[in-house]
């Protein structure tokens, strides 16, 4: 059925896009082209092409922290595609059993920490973990591990990982809310079928169930990554703008911030701020790209 | 990300100019905790010798504030009065056309040159701040744990560490309160503080700046190699305990030494009963001339896209006055004023610290001028090696020579 140009349409998408347009799409443009200036030290811009991008690729400081930078991101992915979404998809399909007492209950605590503040997560953590004040160290004492509490948060071996962990602790709630809701969107047909058939609960978790969610844990994973890679409260909140304990903390987004606010007596370049975001941009279009182009076409074949 | 800030910020300022007429003055400043000090005791004093204006003061907190206020300058949203960090960070700012030229200004006579070195352009022509306070560095201890103790206020290095065995082995209190986990104190409390007895104060700090001395000279590399010593006496697990931890600890009467600066006074007078007095940095062996660090802090500015330059200017002038002084020094305690009125300063502790400009060779933080305009920032990059090597993760020799090579790498004297 061929439809002519819909006025209708244009009326009820104008005002989002004018939004989008001046609060998001724009200032990307902007961001884009304020990455090919360079300023001089009189506060003069000029257009330096490419300039940033050599600077920050090839010279040996700039290079070697963008490209810790980017390991430290890719392993705080890591840590939340290994803990969080495992654990957000089993809470999940404890959730979805068709037994559960209290499930709400439940289902509200794991959800809750998503709500607070980074800040509030970051200082309470940091509280419990404290070598002075914390209680980490009496309750591992209470299962005689004593000896195992170190300061975690202050070791450049360890600091990174609990970083991660804290924030996988906070926002565990996202993934099983989405995965939960993919759940018990599956038909019981199916699953009664399958029950009469005789199949084992591990048997239909695995061969109905996870399929049939499959589009959703490519969500999640989608947006974990463009989480990720956009994190920088939790750390600034907990390391502060040097990231440390030698810079063993810091991610893209804390970079970004050290270059283009500046920080403490490292003065502030827009310009180059500008470059470290374009080169985040285009690490998170990447990312996205590859996930639209190969992953989620093959998952559509899944879908009911 | 700038266009929509433009819209907003046009917009505000076109709503905030409604409100702005003749007589009125904002101040933008990073001290958030001296609000209740400018609007009960500061501001009054000022109005009553200059009726008509009135004054507003809306800090923004520390770690902000610099970011904060180049955006609020960028978009002409800032406030009439700036308050100016020392040396780079608002030589920038007047590069860039920010900050009023104050070169003529009456005030500015009641500061000794070496007052207004910090807000002036490198050739000392011209003064974009007018010279608030300093801050002078040192330690604190807990007078009830050296009593118990027996033990005598530490002269030098070797006295120093004598005190902090004792206190260790009765094991009642923690020897150290210092953290490493904020990183900024390592440099701006401990590599700063008692490095000046090191490399002989201005001269070391000179030599650097003119290129004649290096951070791997034996000055600089020992005083990493004391910060390395230093471990043994700090709580246990000091690599995640932060400012507010160790300010928590010696408040709490748990820790006998507090390495610090003068503006910690008027916390501990706040927050706690805790009885201590000050010593300066030990120096390395007796006899030695001693050097403390007598950082220039804190300066003030006019926005140079101010509607009312005239009263900022009336301002600033009796910021220079002895009244002001008088009541800087004496309430916001431990940060003393700059100008050259004889002051009488109230605080024992206080009055300790100030004392010493008097028995020791002033000097500023070693690289508030100059070093910390390039890049790589070498603020940002002492505070990290200045942290790892009090973790012991660091020898003081690669700590130095990390710091000379990103010196070397833009400063044409240091290569």
């Amino acid at each position: 059925m061929k439809q002519g140009f819909s006025w209708r349409v244009l009326v009820f998408i104008t005002p989002a896009l004018l939004v989008y347009a001046v609060f998001s799409a724009l200032p990307l443009l902007d961001t884009l082209r304020l990455g090919l200036y360079s300023t001089d030290e009189n506060g003069l811009r000029s257009f330096s092409g490419l300039a940033n991008y050599a600077t920050i690729l090839h010279d040996p400081q700039w290079s070697a922290s963008f490209w810790n930078a980017m390991l430290n991101n890719l392993k705080f992915f890591g840590i939340h595609m290994l803990v969080q979404n495992p654990i957000g998809l089993l809470l999940a399909a404890l959730l979805s059993l068709r037994k559960v007492r209290f499930a709400t209950f439940y289902r509200t605590v794991f959800f809750l920490p998503t709500l607070l503040s980074v800040v509030i997560v970051g200082f309470v953590w940091q509280l419990i973990l404290s070598p002075l004040w914390g209680v980490s160290e009496r309750l591992l004492g209470w299962v005689g591990l004593e000896s195992w509490f170190a300061p975690w948060l202050g070791l450049e071996s360890s600091a990174l990982t609990t970083l991660s962990l804290m924030s996988v602790w906070q926002f565990v709630g996202m993934p099983m809310m989405l995965i939960y809701a993919a759940m018990i969107a599956i038909p019981e047909d199916v699953i009664e079928a399958a029950v009469v058939e005789g199949a084992s609960p591990w048997r239909i978790f695995y061969e109905i169930r996870l399929p049939l969610i499959l589009p959703t844990l490519g969500l999640v994973t989608i947006l974990t990554f463009v989480a990720n890679f956009n994190a920088f409260d939790l750390i600034y909140t907990v390391k502060g703008g040097l990231a440390g304990p030698n810079y063993s903390t810091d991610i893209l987004g804390t970079l970004f911030y050290r270059t283009f606010f500046g920080y403490q007596s490292q003065v502030a370049s827009p310009t180059m701020g500008a470059a470290v975001a374009t080169l985040m941009f285009l690490v998170i279009l990447l990312g996205v790209g590859f996930y639209f182009l190969l992953v989620q076409r093959r998952l559509q074949r899944f879908a009911l | 990300m700038r266009t929509p800030f433009h819209l907003t910020a046009t917009a505000l300022a076109l709503v905030c100019s409604g409100f702005a007429h003749a007589g009125n003055l904002t101040i933008e400043s990073w001290r958030v905790d001296d609000k209740p000090l400018w609007e009960d005791v500061l501001l009054p004093a000022f109005y009553k010798s200059n009726p008509g204006i009135t004054v507003k003061f809306l800090p923004t907190s520390p770690p902000e504030y610099d970011s904060a206020l180049n955006t609020r300058l960028t978009a002409g949203t800032a406030g009439d009065l700036i308050t100016c960090r020392p040396f780079d960070v608002s030589l920038d700012l007047a590069k860039k056309g920010y900050l009023e030229k104050l070169n003529g200004i009456p005030g500015l006579k009641n500061f000794p040159e070496s007052a207004q070195v910090a807000w002036q352009s490198d050739d000392g022509k011209s003064t974009h701040c007018m010279p608030m306070a300093s801050v002078i560095h040192g330690f604190f201890y807990n007078k009830k744990i050296f009593a118990d103790l027996g033990l005598a206020v530490p002269v030098t290095e070797a006295d120093f560490f004598t005190v902090l065995d004792k206190i260790k082995a009765a094991g009642k209190a923690t020897p150290l309160a210092l953290g490493t986990a904020d990183q900024w104190e390592t440099n701006q409390i401990v590599f700063t503080g008692i490095g000046p007895n090191h490399w002989k104060g201005e001269e070391g700090r000179k030599g650097l700046i003119s290129g004649k001395q290096k951070f791997t000279d034996p000055a600089f590399v020992s005083t990493w190699e004391t910060m390395a010593k230093w471990a043994p006496y700090l709580s246990k697990g000091y690599q995640a305990q932060t400012y507010g931890d160790s300010q928590n600890l010696f408040g709490a009467g748990r820790a006998a030494i507090y390495p610090t600066g003068s503006w910690d006074i008027s916390y501990f007078e706040q927050n706690s009963k805790v009885d201590f007095g000050a010593f300066k940095p030990p120096v390395q062996k007796a006899g030695d001339a001693c050097y403390i660090s007598d950082h220039t802090d804190i300066g003030m500015g006019i926005n140079s896209k101010s509607k009312n330059k005239a009263d900022a200017q009336t301002f600033l002038n009796w910021l220079a006055s002895k009244e002001f002084a008088d009541l800087y020094t004496n309430k916001a305690t431990g940060f003393f004023s700059l100008s050259s009125h004889a002051i009488e300063v109230k605080n024992p502790v206080a009055k300790e610290m100030i004392s010493w400009r008097g028995q020791c060779k002033s000097t500023i933080r070693l690289n508030a001028q100059i070093m910390n305009r390039g890049t790589p920032s070498m603020e940002n990059e002492l505070w990290n090696v200045s942290s790892q090597v009090m973790n012991l993760k660091m020898a003081p020799k690669d700590a130095a020579q990390q710091i000379q090579a990103g010196f070397a790498k833009w400063y044409a004297p240091a290569k």
